[in-house]
């Protein structure tokens, strides 16, 4: 909070008219979107609203069709890397670890963008080859300490519970002292206790400086969490706002109800999929996640 | 090993017998063995060895023999006798089992091996039939033995059951602490053992050498369920430059334990094959590349290092000294590791293992080639380079036989020295790279791509790194390969052959061993370097034969004898102990091969 108020909020991460189309599938349709340092927004949206695609667009897995992202000013490259180096981090949906590596090992491959020791340092094994070693374990373990895994440090990755994988993942991403942080369902397959938790953390990550920006579908989690909240439906942002009125809006409660409705943008989008289906009963893979 | 004693079948041995008569039954069976082989087992000093003496066991027997006595020391130590138990942690019962199928199979072996040989089953003399009664008594009696571990499937049958029975649990932590200097000498006495079972299966004739190769393989089998590879393995992490000092010294003793140059040289080429084969594992292991082309990369060392070597045939008539052969070599390698590497390894998937497979074909075909006739004439087409000149240094011709402490060591042993120094730095890099920056960025790439550039990690870069870094590896060891065997030749450099090292029995060095680790291709390469070249006789059948053995390791042993602690995990789940055993959802994986 200290570094919220002090700060002049700037504009982390704006995202402008962001489109991103699979052949004929228009996944993300011209989204725009901004993140102020020492927020949290939420990104919420029926499943196949096109959140996670959005969320690659941002950090350069999808190269987006139109559209562009820039961080603290300047436009990113749509390259994944890059992206982690000018400092957003992220993590997935499906929990992504190395998950044949050790606890330890997972948040170390995460400062990779903050060390910069190559193969000759490696090979030579200089003082400076050392002391980032160390430095880097030292960091890596207070990261493992302010997620409560310190004590399984040595275990692989694979081998956590689900919950604490999910944490390791936001401890990984937190290892490339990032400015931004995009966390994809943090507490999906979570227990309530173990969403609160998350909660928790994730207030302690904003509270160190960090924005956030969170795909979610616990509204409690979200009401409790966000200062902003958008709406994704069918790829077209709907609403954003506090989340009060995002909440409050008919056509979010009718996008996740399911219920179609006239007029609104998207709505060609939901007859031609009613249109598909009606021909090919059944299938319904449209609205299934991939990810 | 919880879940195992809560399924009944736990603790059932395969024969039903009560525990103690079955250990005292293998115990007495092992007896009955070791008396056999004080006796004659054929009559004729025709079959190799002489087995025909009383009182005096052939090397055959010896064998045999040392197989019994294991066979009963174990069983005895499973019966908590005082000043024994040291050797089973582990399992207790599984050891004694396999022992005693070890020098069942040794016995087995010798009497069928007689019998085809001479000509007859009447060509065994009694003492034969004894060893083998007994060592049959003893495998039967470890069958009763009760198993320690349950077999994984619900119904098991009589196989599972067997399987079972050759498992063992994990040792727990060791209680006893042993002195520091207690531990070194452990270190030491394994690896002078190692370097014994070695020297001897090296020098020994074709049926003393599968005799030795069955007992050493169940005796390895049986000492690591007992447990004691796992102390042993805690101890060489605790003391990593002890037993690298150890090791080097075990594998410089080499050449003074032979008397006969061809084993030396033996000893030479595979040390030239388990480098390259342990150059190729920072490529497949850690990086996760399928390299299907590699031996090039050793066939451009060396015939860099033959262009430049003085030789008279060479298209370049000068003389590099060996320093700046060795970097014109590497360097070549390097060259073309970044230009193959280069436009492939942008790209994700299979594409690296079709280009390297096409590159390893085409850098023999373009040797071939380049011979005046259908090309320009480099490198003397099939004829290839002959007559290289030995190596000197400072005066020190490695082409004459020297004097060191009273032994004479001949030309192979020099270029065995040599190629033991290249080893070790190979060793080094891969040890230091592994453990680094690079290194994580190396199985970060190979457990999940995505993940990994997600991180910040330029996958290309890294991967090129790796690659690139296999490549100068592997023609640094062609540039001593081509001087220690005087020529290069392009049908050197094949993708399958029946001699090592070609990119076939590489790979396979490297699986077979374990991926990862730096003693896994050490001892999948002499392996495969060593048991084609014994059994020459065999020839038709080899190829058939080593793709019979890798089908059957794979089925059963996925991660290679030495499994690196990640492998083990990865490929037996269940065998975990102490976490929960909770994976990652099983869907990750589909979706992460879909892309992004
Ligand atoms: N790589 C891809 N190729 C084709 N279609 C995709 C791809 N990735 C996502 N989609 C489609 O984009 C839509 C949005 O998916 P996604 O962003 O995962 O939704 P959400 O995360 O909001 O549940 C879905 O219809 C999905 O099928
Ligand atoms: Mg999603």
């Amino acid at each position: 909070m200290n570094t919220m108020t002090t700060t002049a909020t700037t504009t982390v991460l704006d995202a402008s008219d962001v489109t991103m189309r699979f052949g004929g599938l228009t996944a993300v349709r011209s989204v725009s979107l901004t993140v102020n340092s020492g927020e949290i927004v939420g990104l919420i949206g029926p499943n196949g609203a096109g959140k996670t695609t959005f969320f690659n667009c941002l950090t350069g897995l999808y190269v987006p069709t139109e559209g562009k992202v820039s961080y603290k000013g300047t436009v990113l490259p749509p390259k994944p890397h890059l992206v982690t180096q000018a400092g957003i981090a992220r993590t997935f949906q499906n929990i992504r670890l190395f998950a044949n590596m050790t606890v330890l090992e997972n948040v170390l491959v995460g400062r990779h963008t903050r060390t910069k020791e190559g193969l000759w340092s490696a090979l030579l094994r200089g003082p400076g080859f050392k002391k980032a070693e160390a430095a880097s374990h030292e960091r890596a373990m207070e990261l493992l300490e302010f997620i409560g895994l310190a004590h399984k440090a040595d275990h692989l990755a694979r081998n956590l519970p689900y919950g604490e994988q999910r944490k390791l993942e936001i401890a990984r991403a937190l290892a490339s002292e990032p400015g931004l942080l995009l966390l994809d369902e943090p507490t999906a397959g979570m227990n309530p206790q173990e969403t609160r938790a998350a909660e928790e953390l994730i207030f302690a990550i904003r509270d160190q400086g960090i924005a956030v920006l969170v795909i979610e579908h616990d509204m409690r989690f979200i009401f409790n969490l966000c200062d902003r909240v958008a709406c994704l439906v069918q790829g077209e942002k709907l609403v954003e706002g506090t989340p009060e009125t995002v909440q409050s809006d008919e056509r979010v409660i009718a996008a996740y109800l399911g219920t179609p409705f006239e007029g609104a943008p998207g709505a060609e989008e939901v007859a031609e999929v009613e249109a598909a289906e009606a021909a090919a009963p059944g299938t319904d893979s449209r609205t299934e996640d991939p990810k | 090993m919880t879940t195992t004693l809560t399924k009944d079948t736990g603790s059932k041995a395969i024969i039903p017998l009560p525990p103690t008569t079955a250990r005292i039954g293998a115990v007495a069976g092992a007896v009955v063995a070791f008396a056999g082989t004080m006796m004659p087992w054929t009559w004729t000093s025709a079959y190799p060895g002489d087995l025909t003496v009383y009182g005096y066991p052939a090397e055959l027997q010896v064998v045999t023999l040392t197989g019994a006595l294991l066979t009963a020391l174990f069983a005895l130590s499973g019966l908590g006798i005082r000043g024994l138990t040291w050797l089973t942690p582990g399992g207790k019962s599984s050891p004694v089992l396999l022992f005693a199928l070890g020098t069942l199979g040794t016995v087995g072996y010798a009497m069928g091996s007689i019998s085809y040989q001479l000509g007859g089953v009447v060509n065994l003399e009694p003492g034969a039939w004894i060893s083998g009664v007994g060592a049959l008594i003893a495998a039967v009696a470890a069958l009763g033995l009760p198993a320690e571990v349950a077999p994984d499937e619900y119904e098991p049958n009589l196989w599972h059951r067997l399987r079972a029975a050759t498992k063992a649990p994990e040792p727990g932590r060791s209680t006893k602490e042993l002195p520091a200097w207690l531990e070194i000498v452990v270190i030491g006495v394994s690896f002078a053992l190692g370097l014994y079972v070695f020297a001897y299966c090296i020098a020994a004739e074709a049926e003393l050498f599968i005799g030795a190769l069955i007992t050493t393989c169940f005796g390895a089998a049986a000492v690591s369920r007992a447990g004691l590879l796992a102390r042993l393995t805690t101890l060489t992490t605790k003391h990593r430059n002890v037993t690298m000092a150890a090791a080097i010294v075990a594998a410089a003793c080499f050449p003074f334990t032979q008397t006969d140059d061809t084993y030396a040289l033996i000893g030479a080429n595979i040390l030239i094959f388990t480098t390259v084969a342990l150059g190729l594992n920072i490529v497949v292991g850690l990086a996760g590349l399928l390299d299907l082309g590699y031996v090039a990369f050793l066939g451009v060392g060396a015939y860099a290092a033959a262009l430049v070597s003085g030789a008279p045939t060479s298209s370049i008539g000068v003389q590099f000294p060996f320093w700046a052969a060795v970097l014109t070599g590497a360097g070549a390698s390097l060259v073309f590791g970044v230009v193959i590497g280069a436009p492939t390894l942008r790209l994700r998937g299979d594409y690296l293992a079709i280009v390297t497979l096409g590159f390893g074909e085409i850098f023999r075909i373009a040797m071939q080639n380049l011979n005046g006739n259908t090309g320009p004439d480099i490198t003397n087409g099939s004829n290839g380079i002959p007559n290289i000149p030995d190596l000197e240094f400072f005066g020190f011709n490695f082409g004459e036989s020297h004097e060191f402490l009273g032994t004479p060591l001949g030309r192979p042993s020099n270029y065995f020295f040599l190629m033991l120094i290249v080893l070790v730095f190979v060793v080094l890099v891969f040890r230091r790279s592994g453990d680094s920056r690079i290194g994580r960025a190396w199985v970060a790439i190979r457990e999940d791509e995505t993940a990994a550039t997600a991180m910040g990690i330029n996958g290309f870069r890294v991967k090129l790194i790796a690659f690139a870094l296999g490549a100068t590896l592997a023609g640094l060891a062609g540039t001593v390969q081509a001087h220690l065997q005087s020529t290069v030749t392009p049908e050197q450099y094949q993708f399958a052959n029946t001699v090592p090292p070609n990119s076939a029995f590489l790979l396979a060095a490297v699986i077979l061993g374990g991926m990862g680790t730096i003693s896994g291709p050490l001892i999948g390469a002499a392996l495969l370097y060593l048991i084609p070249k014994k059994l020459e006789f065999l020839e038709e059948l080899q190829l058939l034969l080593f793709g019979l053995a890798l089908v059957l390791l794979m089925r059963f042993r996925p991660e290679g004898l030495v499994a690196n602690k990640r492998a083990q995990l990865q490929f037996h789940e269940t065998d975990q102990l102490d976490v929960p055993d909770q994976r990652l959802p099983q869907d990750t994986v589909s979706v992460t091969k879909a892309g992004a």
